[in-house]
């Protein structure tokens, strides 16, 4: 066996597994270990030739006798009363089989976010009630036999409502006399909920002597920024089948990223017991966290309660841009106080944030703002001051980067002016002020999920390496020299990021596997593949503890039934804790599959000790070179000796939160004359650990950064003087295409993180925290103007160019 | 009404309402594989080709289709003969939630049926009508661009435009 061989023998074999205290505390080398044989690589995934085919089953590819069409009735109003309701018309309407509205189901008070229990977002919302609080919110709904039928029937239904004035303006939510957004009696938070002045959440986190750091720095500087709504666009809309199984359980299929919370919700919702709910993930065309909201399902569920029948509700795309759920809309003001030197005494950020009619993740999302931008530069102070306020615009939620990317267009674009001032590099200034590994984060225990957060250490924490890489692949140094005579100028920008891995103390994953007579495996998850590639790469993890080729895996994901618990896919949670989860299982597996092989040895008269065994290449071996297949052990232990099933599960948990960091860099070319920007180069260099899949950690990577230069550029919610969102199709919702996209270049930045699946930390959100930011420090430089407001439309920059000729603006 | 197209090869009588677009016919008869992302012509996941040339099913009325070809998702290629540009977007790890790859595929089908060897911008603006939410449109570009080359050394295409898969499609209806 060669050196090579070995050390993946020992990565995987019984001597070898981490204590569980190893998991937990993350302790261990920092080295990135070579040798391994199923991570870090990049095989075909395991649905790509499927989904390219046409073959992959969505929510909606399903063919049921029978099913009913439902239809939802949305409020034209901002803000009213439903003063009445008459269906009579429309059920008279041939095909009609349904109303459901506030008068005739259940009332109670939940969340639609999907998050772990007891959920930390208020309890403000209803499968109907008898106010609607913004254009887009549900009144009633249909089901008939055709969509048709059920379209038709909803136009009919007669609703007189009593009009209230609306609040579109965050500033003006928790004004003295604003009108009450959620005045229920049920309607209730976590501490700092208050609904009588419209405030879904708060919160004011001090660290450190933060006047007493101000008052000493030679340098404050504060500014304010605004970052609008954004849509997730999910090609495929949020989607939801129903129907009754042949023993009377409501089976649930539908477009979700949190199947266990689905159920569990809708068993409150519903009034019935859990057990009688199975909720089936197929197929999903993106989440991106719209569909970590529990947003339909109840419905179709409902209509297939009360009528027997299977349901079927899709949105149109329309619904889905104004119904759905959206990133947090926010006004930012950030001060610091630094030294001359460069040095940060102190940093503080105050979020006003819009939650829209409702409060999804409105203490959550604004916590992570400060979570994920705070800690990364080192300072003696902190303070965070939030607000996130119901107004009667559409309702934000939890969105990829969950507050990060709002928070780091203030921090970052904050780091490149204070450099300025003080005459210093900006790559330079951020080096000398980034967190290193083995520093605390001071910060981590006060912005915990809802409630104190375990302490964490970085570990791993290559961001030095990722400035050095970023700035070699985009030749940093052309900056200085980039053109700015004539009327187009050039200019480019960078950023530093972080992100976490999972929600510390709180996110749960589990796996079991186990072995058929060929040597293949089941591999069974709660963890729900939302085009994320995460059944591939959690395949991968046990083919590498197991040492066998990834084909051998035939994983089943998400199906409340049969898989076990999951929290589902989000807070980029996945492959750091679902994948020790199947890590785990895979070593119970080896370790059942050396003892195996004993017990045979000993029964053909050729015992040999357990000592030495190793697993390699789907067979177990012995120092002597003899060697059993898995699939020979199997049909063993199936029909001859020691008979049991090969099986184990694991489940993870972990105290340990590592952040992913990661530098960007773009090139913009600015046009003064129109205002247009052109991004032309953008570099991604990202520390994410060992990537389990290399390519997909790229895509995640190119993915996110174009959808977040749609975010910085480009997307944006228009709405009429009544609240109506105008921007309700692609058409008007304008996303980077191919044509609009930069060269992008993605550098996976060499790293270990020792409270990972074989060195892995988290990828997919971090890269939609940097293009805001990169952007508009790249605006800046091109053309010396900073813009503290996204999105950068042309017709932004060309008025401040403009002021800026007039000498109005600096 | 009674509607007669050739659905990938085969002889179709279908059933529909005079209202009804292409995509809802095409999806009751099980070409599920015709995905709904829009309904306004936007983001081509519905896509299929109509006497070879790509069209958004969903701005077609069903009973317009009557009388032509068409091919979906289904007709390009199966697990037993993948099509080279379906093999392209799994190599490329182009496939990310799949959702558009469909369309992406289709219109990939269409563009490289009318020029063999596409420049990159020309890869980008068959692309741009397809949005992807997932892939930053990298990888799908290197795919296409993978499954021309392909498709070239191979010779199933070339400059001539003599396509032999195209000539099917043609052929039929």
């Amino acid at each position: 066996m060669n050196d090579v061989q070995k050390k993946a023998g020992d990565l995987a074999c019984a001597g070898a597994p981490r204590s569980e205290d190893e998991w937990d505390t993350g302790q261990g080398s920092l080295d990135v270990p070579d040798g391994y044989t199923a991570v870090n690589k990049s095989p075909r995934r395991l649905d790509a030739l499927k989904l390219a085919l046409g073959k992959g089953t969505y929510a909606d590819d399903l063919e049921l006798d029978g099913v009913l069409f439902v239809k939802v009735l949305w409020s034209p109003h901002a803000h009213a009363r439903i003063v009445s309701i008459d269906t009579t018309e429309a059920e008279k309407v041939p095909g009609v089989r349904c109303v459901l509205h506030h008068g005739n189901v259940p009332r109670v008070a939940y969340t639609t976010a999907g998050q772990g229990h007891p959920e930390p977002s208020p309890y403000d919302s209803f499968m109907f009630d008898a106010k609607v609080r913004f254009v887009g919110d549900r009144v009633a709904c249909v089901a008939a036999d055709s969509e048709r039928a059920a379209a038709i029937a909803v136009s009919k239904i007669k609703v007189e409502y009593d009009v209230l004035p609306a609040i579109f303006d965050p500033r003006a939510a928790f004004a003295e006399g604003a009108v009450q957004i959620h005045d229920e009696p049920e309607a209730v938070g976590l501490p700092g909920y208050d609904k009588t002045r419209n405030i879904a959440a708060a919160m004011h986190v001090d660290h450190g002597d933060v006047d007493g750091a101000f008052a000493r720095a030679d340098l404050v500087l504060e500014r304010e920024y605004s970052v609008p709504y954004q849509a997730h666009c999910c090609l495929e809309p949020h989607s939801a089948l129903t129907w009754l199984d042949e023993d009377n359980r409501l089976v649930v299929r539908v477009a979700t990223q949190v199947p266990f919370h689905s159920r569990r919700i809708l068993a409150r919702l519903l009034g019935i017991p859990l057990q009688r709910i199975r909720v089936i993930k197929p197929r999903i065309g993106g989440g991106f966290g719209g569909k970590q909201e529990v947003l339909l399902e109840d419905l179709p569920a409902m209509v297939t309660l009360r009528t027997g029948r299977p349901a079927r509700l899709v949105l149109t795309r329309a619904e889905e841009l104004t119904s759905s759920r959206t990133r947090h809309p926010q006004l930012l003001r950030w001060k610091t106080g630094v030294m001359r030197d460069g040095r940060i005494l102190a940093q503080e950020l105050d979020v006003l944030a819009n939650t829209g009619a409702y409060g999804a993740h409105a203490l959550t999302v604004q916590s992570c703002t400060a979570g994920k931008t705070l800690p990364l530069y080192r300072a003696e102070a902190h303070r965070f001051l939030m607000k996130a306020v119901y107004t009667n615009l559409p309702v934000a939620g939890a969105f990829r980067g969950y507050g990060g990317p709002q928070g780091f267009v203030a921090l970052e674009s904050h780091m490149d002016e204070l450099a300025g001032l003080l005459g210093l590099d900006p790559v330079q200034f951020r080096r000398m002020n980034v967190v290193g590994p083995g520093e605390d984060n001071p910060l981590a225990q006060a912005l915990g999920e809802g409630k104190e957060g375990p302490p964490q250490r970085f570990r791993s924490c290559a961001i030095q390496d990722c400035i050095d890489q970023g700035m070699a692949a985009i030749d940093w140094s052309r900056r200085a020299t980039l053109p700015k005579e004539g009327p187009i100028k050039r200019g480019m920008g960078m950023t530093c990021l972080m992100h976490g891995s999972g929600i510390p103390g709180v996110d749960m994953g589990s796996a079991r596997l186990k072995l058929n007579e060929d040597g293949s495996f089941n591999l069974h998850v709660g963890a729900t593949d939302i085009g994320t590639g995460s059944d591939t790469i959690l395949a991968q993890i046990a083919a590498e503890a197991l040492q066998v080729p990834v084909e051998k895996l035939i994983v089943y994901s998400s199906d409340t039934d049969h898989t076990p618990f999951d929290k589902g896919a989000y807070a980029s949670s996945t492959t750091f804790i679902t994948g020790v989860s199947v890590k785990k299982a895979a070593d119970g597996v080896v370790r059942q599959l050396l003892d195996a092989a004993v017990v045979m040895w000993a029964h053909h008269g050729d015992p040999c000790p357990r000592e030495g065994l190793f697993v390699k290449a789907g067979a177990v071996h012995r120092p002597d070179g003899k060697s059993l297949g898995y699939d020979a052990i199997c049909l063993s232990t199936f029909y001859s000796h020691d008979q049991h099933q090969i099986m184990d599960h694991g489940s993870h948990m972990t105290f340990e939160c590592p952040p992913p960091f990661a530098a960007h860099f773009a090139e913009v070319e600015v046009d003064t004359e129109t205002g247009g920007v052109k991004v032309l180069r953008y570099v991604a260099a990202v520390d994410c650990g060992v990537p389990i899949h290399p390519k997909s950690a790229e895509g995640q990577t190119e993915g996110g950064i174009g959808q977040m230069l749609g975010y910085a550029l480009s997307e944006d919610f228009t709405f009429d003087p009544g609240g109506k969102l105008l921007s309700d199709s692609f058409r008007h919702y304008k996303q980077f295409s191919a044509l609009d996209m930069p060269e992008l270049q993605t550098i996976l930045v060499k790293s270990f993180e020792p409270a990972g699946p074989f060195g892995a930390k988290s990828v997919s959100e971090i890269p939609a925290d940097g293009p805001g930011p990169t952007i508009l420090n790249a605006i800046a430089d091109a053309i010396g103007i900073r813009i503290r407001e996204l999105p950068i439309t042309p017709e932004k920059v060309r008025k401040a160019w403009l002021e800026k000729q007039a000498g109005g603006a600096k | 009404m009674k509607i007669e197209l050739e659905v990938n090869g085969a002889r179709a009588c279908w059933e529909c309402e005079p209202h009804e677009m292409l995509t809802e016919v095409l999806r009751r008869n099980g070409l599920l594989g015709v995905k709904r992302g829009c309904e306004s012509g936007d983001c081509g996941a519905c896509s299929v080709l109509l006497d070879g040339e790509e069209v958004p099913s969903c701005l077609v009325l069903a009973a317009q289709a009557s009388g032509h070809a068409i091919t979906t998702i289904e007709g390009v290629g199966d697990f037993d003969d993948p099509h080279a540009i379906q093999l392209a977007f799994v190599d490329a790890t182009a496939v990310q939630c799949g959702y558009c790859t469909p369309g992406m595929v289709i219109a990939t089908k269409a563009l490289l049926e009318e020029r063999p060897s596409p420049s990159e911008r020309e890869v980008r603006e068959c692309l741009a009508g397809h949005p992807c939410r997932c892939t930053g449109h990298k990888k799908p570009v290197e795919a296409v661009l993978a499954a021309a080359a392909t498709l070239r050394a191979r010779g199933v295409v070339s400059d001539s435009g003599d396509d032999p898969i195209a000539d099917t499609a043609r052929s039929v209806g």
